[in-house]
Parts: C-alpha cells; structure tokens; sequence
C-alpha cells in the first residue's frame, strides 16, 4: 500500500499554489471559506483563487460540497466563515456588484417551463442590465453561440434536457460577463452534446473567466487550464491536467482486447515479468483484461508479442487513465495520516 | 427601475399563462354572477349594497389562488437561484410579484363592473348610485393589495402551493370572523380586535363612505406583508 499513499504528494496542494499561468489577477479570491449547514459542514477552510482568463475545473464526488462553494460564490447564500472577493467586490457587503459581473448556470438547470427561449432570454437580459439598445445583438449572438436557433420560439417546458442546458449557457452568457460560473455544465448530456458544451466552453477561452464544477475527470482534461479537487468539503489537490494524468497514467494499469480462450490468455499474460494482476472478462471470445504492473515497467510490448505469439486477436492495448473514484481513495486516504 | 418593469411584466405574464387562476376566475364569475341575479330577482331598490357585500367575501376564498404560486414554486423548481443570482434586489421582485398578483386580482375583478351596466338597464339610468360603486371598487382593490401581500408572504414561507394557499385562506377567514366577535361590543380590547377585522373596513367603502382609517388599515397591513415578505425572501442568507 506505500506507493498509493506516496500519490497525492505528488500533486501540489493549494497551500502551495505557484505562480498565475495568465496575467497574474485573481478573479476570484475565496480565503477560508467554511459552510455549515446547521450542524452541517458543508465546506471545511477552503482557499484558492481563479485567475483572470482561466478555465478552473472543480472536481469532486457528488456531495463534496461544489455546489455550496459554487452558491456561495454567485451570492446566492452567504458563508459561515472566510472570506470571499469575486470580480474586485466582496461577496457578501457588495453582492449586486458581484452578480453584475457574472453568468450563472446553477445545477440541474432551473428555467421557467411556460415562457419561450427567445422571451427567456430577452428577459434575463432586461435585469442583467444589458443596455437595451444592445440586447437584440446579444440576443442572436448566445442563441447562434449555444446553437439554439431552431428551438427560439419554443416553449421552455417542452425542450429536451439537452436544449434546457444549452438555454441555461445562452442565459449565463447574455450580459458577456466577466466570470462565468457553470455548475455541472456537462452532466446528464448525450455524448453528442457533452462534446458540443465543451467545444462551445472551449471557444470561451480568453473571453471570460470560467470555473465550472463536474464529479467526471475526463471532462476536465479536455477543457480546463488547471483543476481544483474537492472532497468532503475539503481541498484535496490541485494542477493542470497533464500533471494529473501523467502522474496517474504512469500506474500502469493496461486494458487489453483479445479474442481467444480466456484462461489460456490469463495465464500468459500473468507470466509476463512486472505483472501483478490480471483480471480478465469474457464476452463470447472477446476478452478483456485489465492489467496491472509494477511501477515503472513498461509491459505493454511484452504483452502485445505474447499475445502476437501464441496466435490470438489482438484488438488493443491501452494504457488506462485511473478512475477519478480512485484517485479520491488516494487523495483522501492520504489525508487521514 | 427598468428592472422592476421588466420582473413586473414577467411575473404578470405566468400568471396569466397558469391555466388554474381562469378556472378560479370562471368559478369567482359564477358566483358572483348567482348572487347579483337573487339580487335582480329579490331587490326592492338599487343599490349593489348587498352584491358588493357578498363579493368582498368571495373575494377571500380567490385571493390566495392567485398568490399561491408567486414565490413557492420558484423555489420549488429552483428559478429562485437563477432570479436571485441576477442583478436583482429582493425588493424589486417581491414588488414585482405582488404587483402582477394585484394586476390579475383587479382583472378578476373586471368583468362584475357589469353588473353595474346591467343595473342600470335593468332599473333605468339615473336611479343607480355611482358614488358608492366607486367607493366600493376603491375599497377592492386597497383589500386586495392587503389579500395579495398576505399571500405572497405565506407563498414565501413554503415550497408547497397548496400549503400556501390553505395558510392564506385560514389567516383571512380569521381575520373575517375576528371582526365579528367585536361586533357591538365595546371596551378597547374590541375596538383593538374589532380594528383588525377586515371586513369592518370594507363595510365603509360599500356603503359610500371613504374613511382614512379604513386606507390605513389596508395600507399599513400591506405595508407590513411586504416588509416580512421581503424579509422572508432575504432571509436564506442568514438562516
């Protein structure tokens, strides 16, 4: 067990942030934040900071407490403890200011199911005080954005889960606010338009600050700069996800297809030198192995000629990401030393 | 202030668009409709008295569906982070709620100023009194503003409609029934008691007459709804 407690160390801490990637300012300051929830802690001491033109992933297992941090930074409920400084004005003293200089798209998505997109938006754009002279234009501008054109004169109620995120991001985007704040923006999407909102989360960079929360870690890879990870109401971790995935790539862990007998393919591979385990499924001759290694050999040639050798379908070898479940279990299991 | 306006137009329009408030206002039409027709059928002079009575009445059992929903169902549904996270004050949209509940109340209201056409081609022109009708509709909507902010703060309190509106219903029918146990009586505990029934306030406004307390009894508790309304709405940031 010493190599999984060895991880996280690996990882920086938040305590130890290194310098801004952009210009250095912090959009967001957040300095002991603590939440309870009557007796609740919901978020424990966090700190850390989003830097002026970043995308910051938040990452944590349902329930780690993103969804309080986020509603604590877009003013919708204040803190029990810390501090909080969002676009240059403190959350709770200067709250309107704060609210002028942001696009929220809360979890789940809340919009009104009677009104129509276009009306929606037209309204969310009269309070956000987009001038009026300027709304039309902005208007079209989030509807081409998020691709809502052919839905425009619909009723909210009767859109597909897809199109109700896709308004949620028009809406967050009308008044072009300084920081955007996405709560799960990708969540309960088809993969289709999963990879559309983060093409479209994508194009954003460098036109706003962006931090959105997902509890899936292959979101975050692809979109964001650097990433937070948050579990239990506490700061667990923090990098870019090249660090991540270097640090967890390099475990190991193999998936192998091959089409052959199963038990004869298992005890080949498990022979291989440098493996610890294998563990193997059969799915009418399609056999997949999951394969671990020792630190620091690389197996997956000796498995590939193995496999080449003895005759058998060699469909793929991979080597495979580390699930975010099991980066917590480190992450968190380190903590409790 | 183009904020106000632009929660004002929206919160009419899903009040006009939830398809329960047109059954409550067919069956408030109905019913009021019944009792100006006894009226026809029975009077002996004309006067709207006794329909404008019954109709301050049926008021109360209306009210609280129009209200019902303003602010419960956007919690329920979670809007009420979206709406909260805006720009927006929590006095702009209580008093844009309740404005657009008062404007579907006044609405509701609307079609009775028929029977006032309808008497007065009934009994002939120049035997209707229209003092006390103006007087009377004056009365309506000052009760309405108090029937809609005590609504609206009671949708405030719950995520659940129908408990508003059972809520609402109790708080007014007590308020009713208060100002009859004063009735008569004298000593200050019944004139304080008697005060706050409502509907010795609207009495005066049927009858023609326009008295200052009668505006500041309807004034001041609206007043005072709106005030714990807004404190209610304020309150999950330091709850």
């Amino acid at each position: 067990m010493a190599e999984k407690t060895e991880a996280p160390e690996q990882v920086r801490t938040a305590d130890e942030e290194k310098a801004p990637p952009t210009n250095g300012k912090a959009a967001i300051q957040i300095r002991n934040l603590t939440k309870y929830y009557g007796e609740f802690l919901a978020v424990e001491n966090i700190s850390f900071d989003v830097w002026e033109g970043e995308i910051l992933g938040f990452i944590g297992p349902n329930g780690a407490g993103k969804s309080t941090t986020l509603k604590i930074l877009t003013c919708f409920m204040p803190a029990s403890e810390g501090k909080v400084t969002v676009a240059d004005h403190d959350v709770f003293t200067d709250s309107l200011e704060v609210r002028k200089n942001i696009g929220y798209m809360p979890e789940n998505v809340p919009l009104y199911p009677e009104m129509r997109v276009r009306e929606y938006l037209k309204f969310r754009a009269a309070i956000k005080y987009v001038p009026r002279s300027e709304r039309k234009e902005r208007i079209r501008d989030v509807i081409g954005k998020c691709g809502i054109a052919d839905v425009e004169n619909k009723i909210i109620g009767q859109l597909s889960k897809g199109y109700r995120q896709r308004v949620g991001l028009a809406d967050a985007l009308i008044s072009n606010p300084r920081i955007l704040i996405l709560d799960e923006p990708l969540a309960s999407l088809d993969p289709n338009q999963q990879q559309m909102a983060k093409d479209l989360i994508k194009s954003l960079r460098g036109q706003h600050t962006i931090i959105f929360s997902t509890h899936i870690l292959a979101d975050v890879g692809e979109i964001a700069d650097r990433m937070i990870i948050i579990d239990q109401g506490r700061v667990v971790g923090s990098g870019t996800p090249d660090e991540f995935a270097q640090r967890f790539e390099s475990e190991h862990h193999l998936r192998v297809e091959v089409v052959g007998p199963v038990d004869e393919i298992t005890n080949t591979v498990k022979g291989i030198e440098g493996v610890t385990e294998v563990e193997a499924s059969d799915h009418e001759g399609l056999v997949t192995l999951k394969v671990t290694s020792e630190q620091d050999a690389d197996i997956r040639e000796e498995v590939t000629r193995a496999i080449v050798e003895k005759n058998w379908g060699l469909r793929e070898v991979r080597a495979e990401r580390i699930e975010l479940a099991e980066i917590f279990a480190r992450l968190t299991g380190s903590r409790e030393e | 202030m183009g904020n106000l306006w632009a929660l004002y137009r929206r919160e009419t329009n899903s009040v006009f668009l939830s398809p329960v408030v047109y059954l409550f206002t067919t069956v408030f039409l109905v019913v009021t409709g019944f009792f100006f027709y006894i009226y026809i059928r029975d009077a002996q002079q004309a006067s709207l008295r006794w329909v404008f009575s019954n109709i301050s009445i049926i008021l109360l059992f209306f009210a609280p569906a129009i209200t019902m929903r303003l602010l419960s169902e956007e919690a329920k549904t979670g809007t009420l982070e979206t709406l909260m996270t805006a720009p927006v004050t929590d006095i702009q949209v209580v008093l844009a709620k309740f404005f657009a509940g008062l404007t579907f109340y006044m609405v509701m209201l609307l079609p009775t100023l028929s029977y006032v056409a309808l008497l007065r081609m009934v009994a002939g022109s120049g035997v209707v009194d229209y003092g006390p009708v103006l007087s009377a509709y004056l009365g309506f909507i000052l009760m309405g503003a108090m029937f809609v902010s005590l609504g609206l703060f009671f949708s405030s309190l719950t995520r659940n409609q129908i408990v508003a509106f059972a809520v609402t219903l109790a708080t007014l029918l007590l308020l009713w029934v208060v100002g009859m146990f004063a009735r008569g009586k004298t000593g200050v505990i019944h004139q304080i008691i008697g005060f706050l029934g409502m509907f010795e306030h609207i009495d005066a406004f049927v009858k023609g007459l326009i008295d200052t307390r009668d505006v500041v009894y309807y004034l001041s508790t609206t007043f005072f709804f709106l005030f714990l309304t807004v404190r209610s709405v304020e309150s999950r940031k330091w709850r």
